[in-house]
Parts: structure tokens; C-alpha cells; sequence
């Protein structure tokens, strides 16, 4: 670095008087800068992205055609059971425990205060944020389709009504989950703290709300407990599309309560986004 | 005095509390007041825990304040808009983001948030960081990362630039260079409030220092006039049978002479030392830490007592 390089670059201008960029475009930046950042860290794609692809896989495979699930005399394999399942894991892995975990640590070492500091509005940031759910979420469940449809045979819906609930579920589920991220994302008392308090909600609900066997198998008080949060309604949403119509007889309600799965959610994306941007902070709790 | 109008940051009686009614309150900001011209380097010395990154911060819009008047490019960062941030500059104390951005990413992404940003590879040349400019920003030294963090304060053409702290932890070439670029920036009509731990660098940068401590502002000057003319006085100091004599004069060279007439011819005077105050010692006097100029207090001696007090 020499002097005459600082002199003579950085001159300093006058009587500019520029507009602002636009809160569009920069969000359309944090956009990029996030995905550049999500898929330069390879631990974020393997434990977040690449998870319902694996548990789909490695649960088809293992469990394979030995174990039809047969419900009033339909029968459905194991893999097509348990895509539905994944699809929702995936929808929240990639909004809600994404975002959490991502501004968690943004917030801890001072990313967010960096930010602050720049005219970037808080909208563009959050943009971003939801564009990176957005990419990553569609990236995601294409290749879980593809996946459980090429590899595990998995008779994908031919019809323009399921794929309409596919789409509202999917759109609402993606939308709550990105805000209840934002939300939870003021919980974690640090970055370090931050993956554990983030993931142990919704390992358990993963667990709790159908994911993994069916919700039938569960006492009811903690069915009654899961059907409080978004993932039992995304996974029930997801059921209906990938299968057969005879199978609502095996969810406890014995429909698939498209009505309550719209309201569920759209109640979740409200509150949180009330919550959220209430109790969003730019710093740290120690940090004055 | 100059009005208010023509001073990029002018801080009237700023004062700032921390703690609580049960754990008991800390004035860390305890009635400052502070004005800085434009196109002037202001450097902001004093001790840990003097306030000095409180009052930074206040000034930055990141932390309110209990009392006082602040105006920052005619505003008060409290109400201050985007607008107002794109014409400042800041370059905060410890900034621990890394990521898997480049530099050239990581600079280029800030600048898109700027309706007037200078181009990223000249200020990334300016900082030197021409070689790292594709290299992860996780990957950098620890002088690297504060000349980003300098590249991304300055990217936007800010009028007005906060630097805290900004070398430390550099080595002494680092920080050679990175004065040059600071003097630059002074140069090309950048306002600059520094805070620093680091005499010699207010010494070489700053056309005002203002010392702080315990949240006010106890000495403003130049380097070389601070504490006052008294504060510069020389000090003679030699052994008297093993004791340690001090003199504090204007005219050392009378007082030596004085020594060598009541001295044997040809004898040594034990001990002999002339010493003028340097601004590590009007500055230490200044904050009441006992100056080391032969173990003289060379500034008001009450501040070497509130010292003893404090201690």
C-alpha cells in the first residue's frame, strides 16, 4: 500500500446527491450473498439440505418392500409413506432451523451490527434471508421428489388438485417457517448455544408429529401437543397429496383437514411475524 | 467557537448510565462534550472503561443516550435515516464475521447498499488487499480483516469516518501503512474520529487529541500543546547523597549549572537527567497515572492523587 495509491483513489466527491438503492435490489443482494455463503459451508448443505434426501433413502432402503403399509386394503410402500414426511421435515429445516440458527450467530458475531451500520434497510436483510429459504427449499424438494420417484419408485400425484394443496401447503408452510425462524432466532442466548436450542424443538417434533411412523402410534396428549405447532400440519398437508385418499382414515381425525392445516399455519405466520418484529434485535443481549 | 452548523459532530453534556437500581448505576459517559470540524482527524485517547467507545457508539446511532445534545452531519443519530448512515463511516472495535465470502464479494455486496459507493477493487487496493482480494474473508490474518473492516467503513464515501481502535493487534509495518492510508483519506476531505490506545499514532494522525476519563473529556489540543504549556515544563533531576532530587523549570540549563558550580571540579553530578514531558507522559499525568519520565508527576499533581484513590 503506498501513499500515492490512497491519494489519488479515494477522492472524495462533491455535491452528490444519489438516491438511495432500492430496497428490492439490495435484498435481491443479501439474496445472492446468502446462497454464495450457504453453499460455500459444507456442513449447512449435508445437515440441512441433504437430510430428508438421506433419511428418505437410507429409511427406503432399509425398510424397503417388506414393510407395505396397508390401510383398508390399500396398499402403499414404505418409501411412498414416508416422502410426505420428508417433504415437511425439509420445508422447516430449510426456513425455520435455517434462518434461526444463521441470525442466531449473524447476531453474535456482529454481522447484524456490521449491517446496522450501512443504509441497508431491515427489509432487505430479511429478504434475503427468505430468498435463501426460498432457492433452497425448492432445490430440496425437487431432488427429494426426484429421488423417491426414480430411485424408490414412488408414484408421484398426475392430478391438478393435489398439486394445487401441494403448492398452498408448501407456499404457507415455507412462509411460517421462515418467519418462526426469525422469531426463534432472538431465543438462543449466543451463537455457540445456538444449533443446540434451534434443532432440539424440531428434532423432537420430528418425532412427535408424524414424520417418521404414524401419528396413530402416539398417546393422544402428545398428538395434542404436536397439532400446536406447524411441522403435524405440513406433514398431514403433505399426506394427502402423495397418498391415496383412503389412507385419511389412518390420521386420528380420520380426514385430512385441509381447513385446519390453512388455518394452523396462517395463524403460526402471523403471530410470528408480530412476535418477530417486535422482538427482533440488531445486537447482542450483553451488548448494551 | 464555530456554530454548530459548520462542525460534523458537536456533543454537548452527554451523559450515559449503565446498571441498575438493585446492582447500582456506572456513569460510563458522565457529561461529555466533544466538536469535531470538518476534514479534521480527532483523535479520542484514555484508558479502558473511560467511555470512549460509549460515546463512539452513541455518535454511530447503535446506543441511546440518558442526557445531553448530540448533532452528527447536522443530526441526531436517534432519529437518523438511512441517508444519514450513507454518509457516515464506521469501523467498529471488534468485529469477530467471518465468512465464505471473498473479499471482493464481501466489499462489492456493501457497496450495493451506498447511492454513491467508490469502486471496491480501488478501495481494496487502497487498503492493500489487492493480493487477498479473491482469497475467503475467513482466511485472513487478523491485520487483514481490520483493513477489510476499514475498506468496508470507507466504501461508501462516508464524509465522516468512526475508527475504534483500529490497530490493534497490528504489527508495526501494518500500522505504518495503515496511517498512510487514514492520512489519505484525511486528504481527499474525510472527517475522521478516532479512538485509540496508541500515543504515537494520535501523535501522527491527529490534528486535536482529546483525552477522556471517567466519561469526560479532562484535555483537548494538539499533540504538542496538550495539557498545556506547564504540562511541557522540563524537569531536572539528579542524586543528592542517594537521594532522588527533582526540579521542574523553564531554564534547565540554569539549574544544571547551578548543580556543576556546587559540585567538586571535574566531578560528576550522580544521577543527572534533563527530561522534557513527552505526550505519553502529559497524557498518563492527564489520566492520573503516575508519569514515568524519572518517577515524576509532571502534570497538575491532582490527578496523580485521585490516583491513590481510586486505587
Amino acid at each position: 500500500m503506498s501513499t500515492t495509491a490512497t491519494t489519488t483513489g479515494l477522492d472524495q466527491r462533491e455535491g452528490t446527491a444519489r438516491r438511495q438503492p432500492g430496497t428490492l435490489r439490495q435484498g435481491l443482494v443479501r439474496g445472492g450473498v446468502e446462497l454464495l455463503q450457504f453453499v460455500r459451508e459444507r456442513d449447512s448443505v449435508i445437515f440441512g439440505f441433504a437430510y430428508p434426501i438421506l433419511m428418505l433413502a437410507i429409511f427406503a432402503t432399509v425398510f424397503g418392500d417388506d414393510d407395505p403399509i396397508v390401510v383398508d386394503g390399500v396398499t402403499v410402500s414404505f418409501a411412498q409413506y414416508f416422502l410426505p414426511g420428508m417433504v415437511a421435515t425439509g420445508v422447516m429445516l430449510s426456513t425455520y432451523q435455517t434462518l434461526a440458527i444463521s441470525i442466531a450467530v449473524e447476531r453474535d458475531d456482529g454481522t447484524l451490527k456490521r449491517l446496522r451500520a450501512t443504509p441497508l434497510p431491515a427489509t432487505s436483510y430479511f429478504l434475503g434471508k427468505v430468498l435463501l429459504s426460498l432457492v433452497t427449499v425448492l432445490a430440496q424438494t425437487a431432488l427429494l421428489l426426484a429421488v423417491a420417484a426414480l430411485a424408490f419408485g414412488v408414484p408421484l400425484p398426475d392430478d391438478a388438485g393435489r398439486w394445487t394443496t401441494f403448492a398452498w401447503v408448501f407456499v404457507l408452510g415455507t412462509a411460517a417457517g421462515a418467519v418462526c425462524g426469525v422469531a426463534y432466532s432472538s431465543v438462543p442466548s449466543s451463537g455457540r448455544s445456538a444449533s443446540a436450542v434451534v434443532v432440539t424443538p424440531i428434532l423432537v417434533l420430528q418425532f412427535t408429529s408424524g414424520v417418521f411412523f404414524p401419528v396413530t402410534q402416539l398417546p393422544g396428549w402428545m398428538l395434542d401437543l404436536s397439532s400446536l405447532f406447524p411441522l403435524k400440519w405440513i406433514a398431514q398437508g403433505m399426506r394427502s397429496v402423495f397418498l391415496p385418499d383412503v389412507m385419511a382414515s389412518a390420521e386420528p381425525s380420520g380426514a385430512w383437514q385441509h381447513g385446519a392445516t390453512a388455518a394452523v399455519l396462517a395463524a403460526w405466520l402471523v403471530v410470528a411475524l408480530v412476535v418477530g418484529a417486535r422482538t427482533f434485535r440488531w445486537r447482542r443481549h450483553d451488548d448494551g | 467557537m464555530q456554530t454548530s452548523d459548520s462542525q460534523v459532530v458537536r456533543v454537548r453534556g452527554l451523559r450515559k448510565r449503565y446498571g441498575s437500581a438493585r446492582a447500582g448505576f456506572k456513569d460510563a459517559v458522565a457529561g461529555l462534550d466533544l466538536d469535531v470540524a470538518p476534514g479534521e482527524i480527532v483523535a479520542v485517547l484514555g484508558p479502558n472503561g473511560a467511555g470512549k467507545t460509549t460515546t463512539v457508539e452513541i455518535l454511530e446511532g447503535f446506543r441511546d443516550r440518558d442526557a445531553g445534545e448530540v448533532q452528527v452531519l447536522g443530526e441526531d443519530p436517534r432519529r437518523a435515516g438511512r441517508a444519514w448512515r450513507a454518509r457516515i463511516g464506521v469501523v467498529m472495535q471488534d468485529s469477530r464475521d467471518m465468512s465464505e465470502l471473498t473479499v471482493l464479494e464481501k466489499v462489492r455486496a456493501t457497496a450495493a447498499s451506498y447511492p454513491d459507493p467508490r469502486d471496491p477493487a480501488e478501495v481494496i487496493g487502497a487498503v492493500g488487499l489487492e493480493e487477498k482480494m479473491r482469497a475467503r474473508t475467513r482466511a485472513l490474518s487478523g491485520g487483514q480483516r481490520r483493513r477489510l473492516d476499514v475498506a468496508l467503513g470507507i466504501i461508501g464515501r462516508p464524509e465522516l469516518l468512526f475508527l475504534d481502535e483500529p490497530t490493534t493487534g497490528f504489527d508495526p509495518q501494518a500500522r505504518r501503512s495503515f496511517w498512510d492510508l487514514v492520512t489519505g483519506l484525511r486528504d481527499s476531505g474525510t472527517t475522521i474520529l478516532l479512538t485509540t490506545h496508541y500515543l504515537d499514532e494520535a501523535a501522527m494522525l491527529a490534528d486535536r487529541v482529546v483525552v477522556v476519563r471517567d466519561g469526560v473529556v479532562v484535555a483537548s489540543g494538539t499533540p504538542d500543546t496538550l495539557g498545556g504549556p506547564e504540562a511541557r515544563t522540563p524537569v531536572v533531576a539528579w542524586d543528592d547523597d542517594g537521594v532522588r532530587r527533582t526540579e521542574r523549570t523553564d531554564r534547565p540549563t540554569a539549574v544544571v549549572a547551578r548543580l556543576i558550580a556546587a559540585a567538586r571540579p571535574d566531578s560528576e553530578i550522580p544521577g543527572l537527567s534533563v527530561t522534557r514531558p513527552t505526550l505519553e507522559d502529559v497524557y498518563l499525568s492527564l489520566i492520573g497515572e503516575a508519569a514515568i519520565s524519572d518517577g515524576v508527576g509532571v502534570g497538575a499533581g491532582a490527578g496523580v492523587d485521585d490516583s491513590k484513590e481510586a486505587a
